[in-house]
């Protein structure tokens, strides 16, 4: 037997498990008035954004999320719809990262991100139930309760506690990124997920400014076994917003990194039309992760970048 | 050389010191800035440290190289030695090479670290054949360290040798420890 030949072998238990992960995920949405929608991975534009860096196909790009493409189709009329996507982040590499990887997305219209949240508890609790742990997951060593309502609690809040610093009053984005993964995620609760609220407004990127509070933005990231899950909006429709954040994120890409950005002019057209909505975008590599007992990404698919 | 670039077992320079990335962990919370933090292991003295970057940070990448030398002479305060593809000659100085010159036999055949076209360490065999110059004669009175007593060998290096061996016994020593291993029994 080869090396990678024995590689397949021990991974199969997972891949089978995965294959099951992405039936259950599609019968949630399914039973639940969502239908599944399927967008281009190769465009001529993707949202810019400073941290993220697509891959260059051929003088367009391959996507880094589906999300612009699933707003197209809430600008057109549809309301409830999920996708399962291969997105490529170049230079992402590392135990929680490959440079392709899958998302889930889906969107709800007329609803914001709370709603999101609780579709993301129902989700990971369904799926637990119908692989047959019920309501607790045994992860890496700890046990974790999935049972809904998560712990929330605001950026604000969890900043005072854990890195002492105020991010929305004193925003500070490099100790940001800095203390997010070396004082706050390591020291989240780890028998319980954690819903993390209210991003400071220079971190919106995509999502709308809480109303009556614009130093913070409506956006939710979920964390389960100190792994970073999902990430959700309530969506931005202002097109003057959007149109003047991604200019500004162009300029910065221009700048710094020497990198043309192209402003997805389409996406900013179809914005105008798009009613009040709600997305949220999870990791499917991590939550198959998790449910495997998974430490790295390099267990839950078959090919990384290394082994390609 | 970009942070993205490196990986483990990428040689970098910080402070002219030649480091190797001995473990390599990519954190990045989803939108926000990639940070690599990274153990460095020096490799002149072998001491490691923990160093964390962002990415669009530069590294210097090291250029290293290892050939096999052989050890000719010493001069003064450097030692000589000889390039065995090329015949060329070159000098490490007796700073560098620390506790390592205690190892060093005429004759001897070494693998050298180059960092450009400067030498700065090198990787001596495991266990190396030397000859005893001088040793103590064991006394009666020693009892628990009656076992070992006290020789030099004809590198210059003192060490701690069984009573049985004599002046002018090859012997056996790890150059990891320093220890003696085992008297060699040469044909004559």
């Amino acid at each position: 037997m080869t090396g990678e030949e024995r590689r397949l072998e021990r991974l199969k238990p997972n891949l089978e498990r995965r294959a099951l992960i992405h039936q259950i995920t599609r019968r949630f949405f399914d039973t639940r008035g969502f239908f599944e929608v399927d967008t281009p991975v190769r465009s001529p534009a993707i949202a810019p954004e400073k941290e993220i860096i697509p891959f260059d196909s051929e003088g367009w790009l391959l996507t880094t999320s589906p999300e612009l493409y699933m707003k197209r189709l809430l600008a057109a009329g549809y309301s409830n719809i999920y996708q399962l996507s291969h997105c490529f982040r170049k230079s992402e590499r590392g135990r929680l990262h490959n440079p392709e990887f899958t998302l889930l997305e889906w969107y709800r219209a007329f609803k914001d991100y709370t709603e999101m949240i609780t579709d993301t508890e129902q989700l990971v609790l369904f799926i637990s139930q119908e692989l047959g742990y019920g309501n607790v997951l045994r992860y890496q060593g700890k046990t974790i309760d999935l049972k809904p309502p998560w712990s929330r609690i605001t950026i604000q809040e969890l900043y005072k506690q854990l890195a002492g610093w105020d991010p929305v009053n004193e925003p500070d984005p490099v100790s940001f990124d800095l203390d997010m993964v070396t004082k706050i995620i390591p020291h989240l609760n780890p028998h319980r997920p954690t819903v993390m609220l209210d991003y400071p407004a220079a971190t919106a990127s995509l999502a709308r400014l809480k109303p009556g509070n614009p130093l913070v933005a409506e956006r939710a990231e979920v964390f389960i076994g100190g792994l970073e899950l999902a990430n959700g909006y309530s969506e931005l429709n202002n097109r003057q917003e959007q149109e003047a954040r991604f200019r500004k994120e162009i300029e910065h890409i221009r700048l710094e990194q020497k990198r043309v950005a192209p402003l997805p002019d389409k996406f900013l057209t179809a914005l105008e039309r798009m009613p009040q909505c709600a997305g949220m975008a999870l990791g499917m590599d991590r939550l198959v992760m998790l449910f495997c007992d998974a430490a790295s990404i390099d267990e839950v698919i078959p090919f990384s970048v290394d082994t390609a | 050389m970009q942070v993205e670039d490196a990986r483990k077992g990428t040689k970098i320079l910080l402070e002219g010191i030649p480091y190797n990335i001995e473990d390599a962990e990519f954190m990045k919370p989803g939108k926000g800035r990639a940070i690599y933090r990274y153990r460095l292991r020096n490799l002149v003295d072998g001491s490691s440290l923990e160093r964390t970057y962002h990415s669009g940070e530069k590294l210097q990448a090291a250029s290293i190289s290892t050939h096999e030398g052989q050890f000719l002479y010493r001069e003064g305060h450097h030692y000589v030695f000889m390039h065995t593809d090329t015949f060329e000659q070159y000098l490490i100085d007796e700073k560098i090479l620390g506790e390592k010159h205690n190892y060093l036999k005429e004759g001897m055949t070494v693998v050298t670290m180059f960092l450009e076209d400067r030498p700065i360490d090198i990787t001596l065999p495991i266990f190396i054949e030397t000859v005893v110059t001088k040793s103590d004669i064991a006394t009666r009175t020693d009892t628990v360290t009656a076992q070992m007593k006290r020789a030099t060998l004809e590198t210059g290096m003192e060490l701690d040798v069984p009573v049985f061996i004599k002046e002018g016994d090859t012997i056996k020593v790890d150059t990891r420890t320093g220890n003696y291993v085992e008297r060699v029994v040469t044909r004559k």
